[in-house]
């Protein structure tokens, strides 16, 4: 394999992004955790630009990395006890740690290889419009106008049972 | 032209949601009871349309979106599942306090969730179909907060749901990079032509366990028994029929349309899978003590022989597919409502609650026992004409041994069936008062029972819909 500036580019972000996401899994500071989530997602922003899908990107900065992370530390803050290491005890059996990483290992080298046996169709032409806010709109609201009606009504119906949820039970 | 009033029960359904939604913000506390009757007519109405358009076909949005008879069969499912379900559950609401009136509107979003699964012809508009269902059902699991199973339920199924959502979501990315298209039709001709290609049998492996959790398929099923057990009893219902038959009929969509023969040799690997289910799910069942959970074991054995159909996909096996799934539902339902009638009575669903139902509540305990007969296969009932279809279906693909595995099985969960039976009748119990059986729940079961022994006396009208039903897969 050649190494252009391409792949130099991409294999860095991707580097970035992995590590931060393992430093969410592995954190036990659930802060800390939170933190590296927004790396993460910036790590992810920075996928997309690299794709020359730069408005999916800023969507990915503004909506995960700037509202969402927010309000998880939001909500970590508001359940969150005096200390922070009670807030996320740590799993007893080290034996689960092991199996589960052994098959998370096993599924990513499988798919891995899978990927990487495979002869790709070449693409016909440069994706230009892939990033045209007007196409993804046409999209949005002509053709998958149902599966964006669905996605509204998902988030309505995720908040309001979030907020059932959490406000519990009027007499417990 | 594009038929839009096709898309009708969709809509009526969404806006039905928010309505109610709307209402159980706005109305007062004993205005409240009314948004029940709203949901079950506004069910009952959409339930009608479908079956007067049964034969109506639209494709929209070029391809993304397809109406056709094979939607409209899983619509019907869904929406009679929904129906019977609102009806056997008018006393247990009672135990969700103030936050009754949301549950109708979290049911009426899953079924709509279901809806656009089926009716989809685009993996993008099966995953939001998909997510619409599944996060419904997250939050209609852990609906008892007083109760710590059900909070625990519900927790086990968001973080297993997301894991399987994040798979199927991979499998599906890896499909769309070999093929470069997402509508079911254009993947098709896409590989028609291309060669051997690893990753698109890593995605289609990967999107088939994705469906596989949603329908506990074993390896994939160690979720179902807490979950099953956890979850609010008319939710659990919900859960194991019309869930599961809408991943089953996305399953089946995909698989036969999407993907050419050629791609992979998925039927050996579903054949495999589909004896271990039938074989795992009833071994475990035989020695549970709570009836949900004995349920839900069955309900693993009973995704085995639905997929025996898939296996064989032929004429016979599809219809077998279609009519197992609606005569499950009858069958399932009444058990389930049963169940909630005693879980409401003595506070629990463990076997020794069953003990004298027999005279307690002389008809839902025939009916349990008669439809628990059909989940078994015992002719006359529905049951046996379902299994018939699929087994024959087997038969006539090659797959003998896989139908000879199915049967002694069958065999074998004639035992855990007729334990609950033996309890109801044989059983002794302290009480002696009458069960109260609400009116509607009355219904439920009535009508259980008549689909239970009718469409296994009179399969004909029921094999009729499904032969139009799959006729869609006979072109392929």
């Amino acid at each position: 394999m050649i190494m252009n500036m391409d792949s130099l580019v991409f294999l860095i972000i991707s580097a970035f992004t992995i590590a931060s996401a393992l430093g969410v899994v592995l954190s036990r500071n659930i802060i800390h955790s939170a933190l590296a989530l927004i790396l993460t997602f910036l790590g992810v922003a920075m996928n997309f630009f690299d794709l020359g899908a730069s408005f999916l990107g800023l969507v990915q900065i503004l909506v995960y990395a700037g509202a969402i992370s927010v309000l998880i530390i939001f909500a970590i803050m508001l359940v969150m006890k005096p200390d922070s290491a009670a807030t996320n005890p740590p799993t007893p059996s080290r034996d689960t740690h092991f199996i589960g990483g052994l098959l998370a290992w096993l599924v990513m080298i499988g798919v891995g290889m899978a990927i990487g046996l495979t002869r790709w169709p070449a693409m016909a032409s440069e994706p230009a419009e892939a990033d045209a806010v007007g196409t993804l709109a046409t999209l949005l609201l002509g053709n998958y106008v149902v599966a964006f009606e669905a996605a509204a009504i998902l988030l309505l119906l995720a908040a309001v049972g979030a907020i059932i949820l959490a406000k519990g039970d009027e007499n417990p | 032209m594009m038929y839009y009033q096709l898309l009708g029960p969709e809509i009526t359904v969404a806006v039905l949601g928010l309505l109610v939604l709307a209402g159980s913000l706005l109305l007062p506390s004993h205005g409240k009871n009314a948004l029940g009757y709203l949901t079950t007519i506004g069910l009952a109405a959409v339930l009608l349309a479908v079956i007067l358009n049964f034969s109506r076909e639209a494709i929209f949005f070029a391809g993304v979106y397809q109406i056709d008879m094979y939607a409209n069969f899983f619509r019907l499912l869904f929406l009679s599942a929904a129906l019977l379900i609102m009806l056997m559950s008018s006393r247990y609401t009672g135990l969700f306090g103030e936050r009754k009136s949301e549950w109708f509107s979290f049911m009426l979003f899953a079924t709509l969730g279901m809806m656009i699964m089926v009716a989809a012809g685009d993996l993008i508009m099966v995953y939001v179909g998909l997510e619409l269902m599944t996060i419904s059902f997250y939050i209609l699991t852990a609906y008892l907060l007083n109760d710590r199973w059900s909070a625990e339920a519900g927790l086990k199924y968001l973080l297993i749901g997301a894991m399987s959502s994040a798979v199927l979501l991979f499998g599906m990315s890896l499909i769309y990079a070999c093929s470069g298209s997402t509508v079911f039709t254009e993947i098709y001709q896409a590989l028609l032509a291309g060669s051997e290609r690893p990753a698109l049998l890593a995605g289609i492996v990967m999107m088939m366990a994705g469906l596989g959790f949603k329908i506990s398929v074993v390896p994939f099923h160690m979720w179902t028994p807490d979950i099953y057990q956890g979850a609010p009893t008319p939710v659990t219902a919900y859960l194991a029929v019309a869930s599961k038959a809408a991943g089953f009929a996305v399953l089946v969509r995909i698989l036969l349309i999407a993907f050419p023969p050629t791609s992979l040799d998925w039927k050996l690997i579903l054949a495999v899978l589909a004896a271990l289910t039938i074989i795992i799910g009833n071994l475990t069942a035989l020695p549970q003590t709570n009836v949900k959970r004995m349920l839900a074991y069955s309900s693993i054995a009973q995704a085995g022989y639905i997929l025996v159909g898939l296996v064989a996909a032929n004429t016979y096996g599809l219809k077998g597919v279609l009519f197992y799934a609606m005569t499950y539902v009858f069958a399932n339902v009444a058990a389930f409502a049963v169940t909630a009638v005693v879980e409401v009575a003595e506070g629990n669903a463990e076997l020794e609650s069953f003990n004298g139902l027999g005279r307690r509540a002389p008809m839902p305990a025939a009916v349990m026992t008669i439809c628990l007969l059909s989940l078994a296969g015992i002719p006359p009932m529905a049951g046996f004409a379902g299994k018939l279809y699929l087994f024959s279906g087997a038969i006539q693909g090659g797959y003998l041994w896989l139908a000879f595995i199915g049967l002694l099985m069958s065999m074998i969960s004639v035992y855990y069936y007729l334990h609950v039976a033996k309890a109801m009748y044989i059983g002794i119990s302290s009480r002696e008062d009458r069960v109260l059986l609400p009116v509607p729940v009355r219904i439920a079961l009535w009508i259980c029972l008549l689909g239970t022994i009718l469409m296994g006396v009179y399969p004909g009208p029921l094999s009729e819909l499904t032969e139009l039903a799959v006729q869609l897969f006979s072109a392929v």
